[in-house]
């Protein structure tokens, strides 16, 4: 056959299992002999939220009139033990990110939308900034393995304090930092030598197991006077013998986080294979809680890959009592904008993709420490532009709830939601749109 | 429960000189007086094991305990000075902020976790991972420590009259290690280091501190700390990591 | 996870006092095992006379008659006692035989132990009422280990219940969790033994005794223990003789040993040795990691 024959073309074709991307990080890893490290949450396709659809309202069902009939979207977390219960006007809070892990106006971005629409802000791996408990009306302080910035006042200074067993970018991974953004003030924070590359244990150093954890909290407890919600926070692992575990070691609230979550730095190995998607996190969890008779006693937090006020209402109907967001906020603040991409391109990506945030060079001034950028970031600016977007999830999330006739989105149930594949119905446990079938369970119960 | 009968002060608080049960009061009702008080001296007694007792203190107390602790005593204690006479469980004297606590007997594991400043007396034997992530405390152990003590230490002085068990400062940051007696190996990164004057007087005032100080010779002991080769990512020791 | 009692008694004259003794113990240590709990109690020893101890699954079993079938099947004397949804059979003949038939011939009940020795009794619930209900307070006896559970991966059930039983007059109770035993029990599967439950911590019990079968001492066994489980664990293994303790090598479990004239003691917390007469006095100090001890008598 003559190639200059024109009827002959040949596209290239790429490979499925060796696409762009694993050709480009197999030549990575030969020039430089260690893994890749960077940011954000698993970026893979995964069975999520949109393979679940609601049903609505029909001739058996009526919804409610929008803004007339109310919609309650408030939640009470820590009502098991806690003297003083948080109450939220939004089930939607902001999830643990460090002060470190990102610039210091971000953080107190994070604290004025969140303040602004009534939710909780979230301390990360570093400890609580006097800034961030100012512009925060309720914040929730993490007690993470590496301990860095743990000190008794901040803890009484939090609203509520979250034991984190684990992310579920890195379920069994510790923090990481580098250098380029262990500027003085971080160091300071964290005790440890400017510009170094921190690392970070993965257990924690006082107790191993929910034997002991139940031990900790109660230690915790009494420090802080049996006042404040404990909440504890795993990757998506084992759902629903974690769940069972925090129960039984005495938490207040779960919090779940599944694979789709972000994190400021880990080994890309770590992010996209290892821990379960946030779909298939949920049910087990609620099984858990509801086998214990504990169902809205001890709330429920689900977060990883949330980022509308659909994916609110969906966790939701499986059972979660709230959810929590982190890249979706970030997002929100500036992050991988479009206003920046003549910088992305500098950086060898473009607007959208941009997930290095470990190297510190954020355009957006979000998930760095260097002061040129940080000053790109107004924090008052930014801060409207979270409580807009968690303005928007709530109305969505009530829109949804109304249109299957709830006058409280906590009263959304697996009932109202079917699936579009498969994998989402026997994740989810609802049964394939238009049949009654969910995998694993025959025909409806 | 039978409360012991409590006289209060003009703000409110204990008398001075109270004693404590813990075979008649609650670990709670005990911490929350003594969360209360800014000062006095208490003993408390019956403490069988018990965990989180006087965890969260913050006020010039003095505070003796007869007994043996559970874990995560004095947890957290900030100028308080806590006196144990007898054993402490996991985790005594975790994230210690300031002020004094010591054990006349043995600690379990993870003694002075996390802790920032102050001073823990450990008069008998503690057991692994003493001293993991200290971040600023000082710690005097009069007898041995066990396996993966100072782990991830950043910051303050760990002194041991005895030996060192396995693993000794691996992954250390910027903390000084002075023991006297056998290392049964090192971690990662953790390697012997020069003895000078500056390290000796240093020595010698935590010595002093713990009350040992004219009675122990500070040439008999050796210092150890971080080699920092560890403190930026290199491929090359991804054996360490 | 969970919390573990051992006691060994040096003193003869405690002997009558063995069950009060470690039911104080076991209920101190039920905030951090509170779904279910057992024991293992070792005495009672009648020359030429196997103990054996089994529970119902559900339902009820006609014991007596079950009692006189195996008579006649092993040709041997056997007499039956039953105490709540346990029951205790005494034989003068072959122990091993009438295991086995007993597995066989009655699989409404669970096989709990057999030995000169020991007995062990299970339940699900409060520790402190399951030590009650099966008169842990009234036993006598030389050594007892008792547990009390926190179910992590796998369901509370009395099969899922420790201590596990390894072979005549030997048991096993575990603090801490494996996380290579789903193969591991596959292997063990292949070398003949059987598994009742997913529970990690039967696998290091089937582990143990197939190391024994094989001819190892129990220390041998235990110490080959360290290469072959991986995780983290406390264990606390019964013999007719005494009792051994192991922790793995990265010990983040915990471990407390005492010791007096009159006894030696194990528990996970000391709030469990406490309460025991003396201890005032008693030297205490924690296990080594990878260490084995035993104690036994003579």
């Amino acid at each position: 056959m003559s190639s200059n024959d024109p009827w002959l073309h040949t596209p290239p074709r790429e490979s499925a299992i060796f696409d762009k991307h694993t050709i480009a990080e197999i030549h990575r890893a030969a020039a430089t002999g260690i893994y890749d490290i960077r940011g954000f949450g698993a970026k893979r396709k995964l069975p999520h939220f949109d393979d679940l659809l609601f049903v609505g309202a029909s001739i058996s069902r009526y919804p409610l009139e929008g803004y007339r009939e109310k919609c309650g979207t408030d939640v009470t977390l820590g009502t098991r033990y806690a003297k003083k219960p948080i109450t939220l006007k939004i089930p939607v809070t902001i999830a643990g990110m460090s002060f470190g892990s990102l610039s210091a106006p971000a953080k107190e971005a994070l604290g004025r939308g969140a303040s602004a629409v009534g939710t909780s802000t979230t301390t990360g791996d570093g400890g609580m900034t006097p800034e961030e408990r100012e512009h925060s009306s309720l914040l929730v302080y993490q007690v993470l393995p590496s301990r860095y910035g743990m000190e008794p006042d901040q803890l009484r200074k939090a609203d509520a304090i979250e034991v984190v067993v684990g992310q579920g970018a890195k379920p069994g991974g510790g923090g990481m930092l580098l250098g380029q953004k262990i500027s003085d003030r971080v160091a300071a924070m964290r005790t440890l030598p400017k510009g170094i590359d921190q690392r970070s244990a993965c257990r924690h150093p006082d107790w191993t197991g929910p034997d002991d954890l139940a031990i900790k909290i109660e230690e915790l407890r009494e420090i802080t006077e049996w006042e404040k919600p404990v909440y504890v926070k795993v990757g998506a692992a084992r759902p629903y013998y974690d769940t069972a575990l925090a129960v039984k070691a005495g938490a207040d609230v779960v919090v779940l986080d599944g694979m789709q979550g972000g994190t400021a730095a880990t080994q890309e190995v770590f992010i996209e294979h290892c821990g379960i998607p946030t779909l298939a996190a949920i049910r087990p969890a609620v099984k858990a809680l509801e086998e214990l008779g504990m169902h809205r006693k001890v709330q429920l937090i689900v977060s990883g890959g949330i980022r509308s006020g659909a994916d609110v209402a969906k966790a939701l109907a499986l059972g979660a009592d709230a959810v929590s967001i982190g890249t979706a906020a970030l997002i929100a603040l500036g992050d991988n904008h479009p206003h920046w991409q003549e910088e992305y391109r500098k950086l060898r990506t473009t607007a959208g993709c941009y997930d290095d945030w470990h190297e510190g060079r954020d355009p957006a001034g979000i998930t760095t420490q260097d002061p040129e950028l940080t000053r790109r970031l107004d924090p008052l600016l930014a801060g409207k532009r979270l409580a807009n977007f968690l303005s928007v999830l709530t109305l969505e999330c009530q829109t949804i709830a109304r249109a299957n006739g709830k006058s409280h989105v906590h009263n959304l149930e697996p009932e109202d939601l079917v699936a579009l594949t498969v994998e989402a119905s026997a994740m989810a446990g609802v049964p394939l749109a238009g049949t009654d079938w969910i995998p694993g369970q025959g025909s409806s119960r | 429960m039978a409360h012991q009968p409590l006289a209060a002060g003009p703000a409110g608080e204990p008398i001075r000189n109270t004693t404590l049960d813990l075979a008649h009061m609650s670990v709670r009702e005990v911490n929350r007086l003594l969360h209360a008080a800014s000062q006095g001296d208490f003993l408390i007694k019956n403490p069988r094991g018990l965990h989180a007792i006087v965890a969260g203190l913050d006020g010039e107390l003095n505070v003796s305990i007869d007994g043996h602790v559970g874990y995560y005593c004095a947890g957290m204690n900030k100028r308080a000075s806590i006196n144990i006479n007898g054993n402490a469980g996991t985790g005594v004297a975790e994230n210690i902020m300031s002020g004094l606590v010591h054990v006349k007997g043995d600690v379990s594991q993870s003694a002075g976790a996390t802790g920032c400043g102050g001073l823990l007396i450990i008069d008998g034997n503690a057991s692994a991972r003493c001293g993991i992530s200290m971040r600023g405390l000082d710690i005097v152990v009069k007898g041995s420590v066990g396996h993966m003590s100072a782990f991830m230490a950043q910051a303050g002085n760990l002194v041991v009259l005895g030996d060192a068990g396995d693993a000794l400062g691996d992954s250390i940051y910027e903390a000084r290690l002075y023991l006297r007696g056998k290392v049964k190996s090192l971690g990662s990164d953790c390697v012997m280091k020069d003895m000078r004057e500056e390290h000796k007087a240093s020595l010698r005032n935590l010595l002093d501190a713990a009350g040992i100080g004219g009675a122990v010779d500070v040439s008999e002991f050796r210092r150890y700390g971080s080699a920092r080769s560890l403190y930026n990512f290199h491929i090359s020791n991804l054996g360490s990591y | 996870m969970c919390g573990i009692v051992g006691l060994f008694l040096k003193n003869v004259a405690l002997e009558p006092e063995l069950g009060r003794l470690t039911a104080d113990m076991v209920r101190e240590l039920r905030d951090r095992g509170p779904d279910s709990a057992g024991f293992a109690v070792y005495g009672d020893e009648t020359s030429g006379t196997t103990k054996i101890c089994t529970i119902v699954r559900t339902g009820r079993v006609a014991w007596p008659q079950i009692a006189e079938r195996l008579a006649n099947a092993t040709n041997a004397n056997v007499s039956v006692e039953e105490i709540e949804n346990h029951a205790v059979i005494k034989t003068e003949g072959d122990g091993d035989m009438a295991r086995s038939w007993l597995i066989d011939n009655v699989p409404e009940a669970i096989v709990l132990s057999q030995g000169l020795s020991i007995e062990i009794f299970k339940g699900v619930g409060d520790p402190g009422i399951v030590v009650e209900r099966l008169n842990l307070i009234g036993r006598k006896g030389s050594h007892a280990i008792a547990h009390t559970r926190m179910a992590t991966e796998s369901a509370i059930t009395i099969a899922g219940s420790h201590p596990f039983s390894t072979g005549e007059d030997t048991c096993l109770v575990h603090n801490g969790s494996l996380s290579n035993h789903n193969r591991l029990r596959d292997l063990l599967r292949r070398h003949g033994e059987r598994f009742q439950t997913e529970n990690d911590s039967e696998v290091a019990a089937a582990y143990l005794t197939w190391r024994m079968r094989e001819g190892d001492s129990l220390k041998a066994a235990l110490q080959q223990s360290l290469q072959a489980l991986d995780g983290f664990y406390t264990f606390v293994v019964g013999t007719r003789e005494g009792f051994a303790v192991l922790r793995d090598p990265i010990a983040c479990k915990p471990a407390v040993l005492a010791e007096t004239d009159d006894w030696v003691a194990f528990g996970t917390e000391f709030r469990a040795l406490a309460t025991l007469p003396g201890v005032v006095n008693a030297r205490i100090w924690e296990p080594e990691p990878a260490t084995v001890y035993v104690w036994s008598r003579e």
